[in-house]
C-alpha cells in the first residue's frame, strides 16, 4: 500500500536529481568555459585572486557555504529580492535556489579541467589561426574549443557526478520538499533516519554504481581521447 | 612612415628582448627569398614575430607598399589583419584537422583580405607533393611532411609576405634534404616575398637571393646573398668552417664519356662531376673558404681540375688564429680562402696580387630554373 507511495516518492528523488544535475552542469559550461578561458589568458594581477575564490568551494564545509547562500537567498538578500520580482517571496527552498547552490559548489570541478586544457594548449595553436586570417572569436570557436575538449568532457562529467553527490549545500538551502529540493542524497539520509534500510539499501546501491560507472567512463574516454585532461 | 616603397619589404623594430637590445632595420626587395642570418638568440625569431603581428615593438613594418605598422601614425594591424603566412619552427600543424583541413583553414579565411586567389588549392597540394596525405591525421606524418603541410598551408592563405622561422631546424638530415626541394621549387614558381630565419650557412646560400645579417639584435649587413657571403664576418668566422661564397654558374656542355659538366661564370669554365641539369640551366656553386688553396705561379701537375687566375681584393688575419682570409677577384665573382696566415706572409698576398685559387671542393646548389633536384657534390 504504501509501497507505491514509496516508490512514487523515489522515482520523483532519482528524476529531480537528473533534473538539477543538467540543469546545473549546463549552466556550469556556459559560465566554466569563458570563466576557464579568461583565468588562462588574463593577465591582471588578481586573477588568482579570482581563482582562489572559484576554488573556495573545495575546502569549505558545505553547511558554511549553505549558510551563506541561505543569507544571500533569503527574503533580506539579493536572492530575495530577485524572487520579489517574479511575486515569490525568497528563493531559498525553491529548485531555482539549488540549481544556484549546486552551481556555485561544483564551479572548481568544472573550471579547473577547463583551465588546464586551455593551458596545455599553449599560445601556439592561436597564433597560427591568427596568422591564417582567424579572428580572435573565430579562432576560439574552431581552435582553442577543439583542442581543449578532453578538458570539456571531463568538466562536463565531473559537473554533473559532484551535482548528483551533493548533500550539505541542499539540504542547508533546499530542505526537503518533495518534487522540489528533495533529491536522492537528501531523500536516503531521510530513509535512514526514519529506519527504512531496505529503500535505504536499494537508493544507495544504485547511487554507488552509478558513481562507479560514471568514473570508469571517464578514465575509458580519457585514454581513448588520448592526450591531456 | 611615409612614402613605403611597394618594391620592398622594409621596417625597423627597436625594443628589449630579455637582456638584449633590439634594434634592427629590415630592408628586403619585395621578391624572392631574404635570408635573415646570425647566431641562436640574437633576436630573428623575434623580428619574424613583429613582422607577422604577433609581438608588438615599437616601430614601423611595410610590404610592398602596404603599411602594418607605423607607430608614429597610430598603426598598428594585427595578426589576423595582415596578409602574412608564417611557418614556425615546429609544423604546429591544428591536431583536431586532418592534412585537408589543416590546408583549408587559412584559405576559406584568405576571402576576407579582399584580393583573389593567387594560389589555387590544387597548385600548392602539387607543389608540397601532398596528393597522398590529404585525407591522413597530422600525427601519422613525418616530420618532413608535417612541415611540407604547414608551408601550404601558410601559401593557401594567399599571404603577401611568407615568414619562415627556421623551418628546417627541428628537420634530420635526410629530411631536410626531402623537404629542400620543395622550399626551392616554390621559390621558383612563387612571386609572393619570403624572410627566411636561419643560422644555418649552407641553407642561405642554397636557398637565400638576398640576406640580412643580424648580431645581437641589430643588422650588421644586407644585400644580395654572393655579395654578402664574399664579405661575412671576414674578421669573425675563423672559428666557421662553412663561410664561404657563391657563384652564379650557367650550364654550358657535359663530357658524357669522362662523366663531368662544364660551367661558365663569366667567361670563366668550371668542371663538376656530372650533374642532372641541361645546357642553358642557371645554377648555383657553393664554394667554402678552406676548400681553396692559393698559389702565385699556375700550378703544373696538379689533380686539382678548377684553377682560376684572379687578384687579390683583400686580406684579413684572424689575429686570435693561425688564419686568414683572403678574397680573389676571378673576373665577375669572387673566391674567398682560408690559408694560414704564415702561408699568407711567405706568398707576399697582398692588394692587387696576381694569384691562381685553387678550388678542391665545390657543391652545386639549386639551379635557378630547371629541374628542382639538380644537386651534385664534386671535388
Amino acid at each position: 500500500m504504501t509501497s507505491v507511495a514509496d516508490a512514487a516518492s523515489l522515482w520523483s528523488a532519482i528524476w529531480l536529481t537528473l533534473e538539477l544535475a543538467a540543469c546545473s552542469t549546463a549552466i556550469l559550461l556556459l559560465v566554466g568555459t569563458p570563466l576557464g578561458w579568461w583565468l588562462c589568458r588574463t593577465r591582471v594581477w588578481w586573477k588568482e585572486v579570482a581563482a582562489s575564490i572559484v576554488a573556495l568551494p573545495l575546502v569549505m564545509p558545505p553547511t558554511v557555504l549553505g549558510f551563506y547562500l541561505l543569507l544571500f537567498l533569503g527574503r533580506d538578500g539579493p536572492g530575495g529580492w530577485l524572487a520579489g520580482l517574479t511575486g515569490a517571496r525568497t528563493l531559498a527552498f525553491s529548485f531555482e535556489g539549488i540549481v544556484l547552490g549546486s552551481v556555485i559548489y561544483s564551479l572548481p570541478f568544472v573550471v579547473q579541467p577547463i583551465r588546464n586544457a586551455f593551458e596545455a594548449m599553449g599560445d601556439r595553436p592561436l597564433e597560427v589561426a591568427a596568422t591564417l586570417g582567424a579572428r580572435p572569436w573565430d579562432s576560439f570557436w574552431s581552435v582553442a574549443l577543439p583542442l581543449a575538449r578532453p578538458g570539456l568532457v571531463t568538466a562536463t562529467v565531473l559537473g554533473f557526478a559532484h551535482t548528483i553527490g551533493e548533500f550539505g549545500v541542499v539540504l542547508m538551502i533546499g530542505g526537503n520538499i518533495p518534487g522540489e529540493t528533495k533529491v536522492l542524497s537528501i531523500a536516503v539520509y531521510e530513509l535512514v533516519e526514519t529506519l527504512q534500510w531496505r529503500q535505504a539499501h536499494w537508493l544507495s546501491g544504485g547511487m554507488l554504481v552509478f558513481s562507479f560507472a560514471v568514473i570508469l567512463s571517464m578514465l575509458l574516454l580519457q585514454k581513448r581521447t588520448g592526450r591531456r585532461t | 612612415m611615409t612614402g613605403a616603397s611597394v618594391s620592398r619589404v622594409e621596417g625597423r623594430f627597436r625594443g628589449k628582448v630579455g637582456a638584449l637590445d633590439l634594434d634592427f632595420a629590415i630592408d628586403a626587395p619585395a621578391q624572392g627569398i631574404t635570408a635573415i642570418f646570425g647566431p641562436s638568440g640574437c633576436g630573428k625569431t623575434t623580428t619574424l614575430r613583429c613582422a607577422a603581428g604577433l609581438r608588438h615593438m615599437n616601430g614601423n613594418f611595410s610590404v610592398a607598399g602596404d603599411v602594418w605598422q607605423d607607430d608614429a601614425a597610430g598603426v598598428f594591424r594585427r595578426p589576423h589583419e595582415r596578409s602574412v603566412g608564417y611557418v614556425f619552427q615546429e609544423p604546429s600543424l591544428f591536431p583536431h584537422l586532418s592534412v585537408r583541413g589543416n590546408l583549408l583553414y587559412g584559405w576559406k579565411r584568405s576571402g576576407r583580405k579582399g584580393h583573389r586567389a593567387i594560389l589555387e588549392f590544387e597548385e600548392v597540394v602539387d607543389l608540397m607533393g601532398l596528393n597522398t596525405l590529404l585525407e591522413r591525421d597530422p600525427s601519422n606524418l613525418s616530420g618532413g611532411e608535417r612541415q611540407r603541410v604547414a608551408v601550404g598551408r601558410a601559401l593557401l592563405a594567399q599571404p603577401k609576405l611568407l615568414l619562415m622561422d627556421e623551418p628546417l631546424a627541428g628537420l634530420d638530415a635526410r629530411a631536410k634534404e626531402g623537404i629542400l626541394p620543395y622550399v626551392e621549387m616554390l621559390h621558383r614558381s612563387l612571386s609572393v616575398p619570403v624572410l627566411y630565419v636561419s643560422h644555418d650557412l649552407r641553407e642561405v646560400a642554397r636557398l637565400a637571393d638576398s640576406m640580412i645579417v643580424m648580431e645581437d639584435g641589430r643588422s650588421v649587413g644586407h644585400g644580395p646573398v654572393a655579395e654578402v657571403l664574399e664579405r661575412l664576418d671576414l674578421d669573425r668566422s675563423e672559428d666557421d668552417s662553412e663561410a664561404g661564397v657563391v657563384l652564379d654558374v650557367t650550364v654550358a656542355g657535359h663530357d658524357d664519356e669522362l662523366h663531368l659538366t662544364r660551367l661558365d661564370h663569366h667567361g670563366k669554365q668550371i668542371v663538376v662531376p656530372r650533374a642532372a641539369l641541361q645546357v642553358g640551366d642557371v645554377a648555383r656553386l657553393r664554394v667554402r673558404a678552406r676548400d681553396v688553396a692559393l698559389a702565385t705561379k699556375k700550378p703544373a701537375s696538379l689533380s686539382f681540375r678548377n684553377i682560376l687566375r684572379g687578384r687579390v681584393v683583400e686580406t684579413v688575419e684572424h689575429r686570435r688564429s693561425a688564419f686568414a682570409d683572403v678574397l680573389v677577384d676571378v673576373g665577375g665573382g669572387r673566391l674567398r680562402a682560408r690559408i694560414t696566415r704564415d702561408a699568407m706572409n711567405e706568398l707576399e698576398l697582398g692588394r692587387g696580387r696576381l694569384v691562381y685559387a685553387l678550388v678542391k671542393g665545390i657543391s652545386l646548389d639549386r639551379p635557378a630554373v630547371g629541374r628542382p633536384r639538380g644537386r651534385a657534390s664534386a671535388s
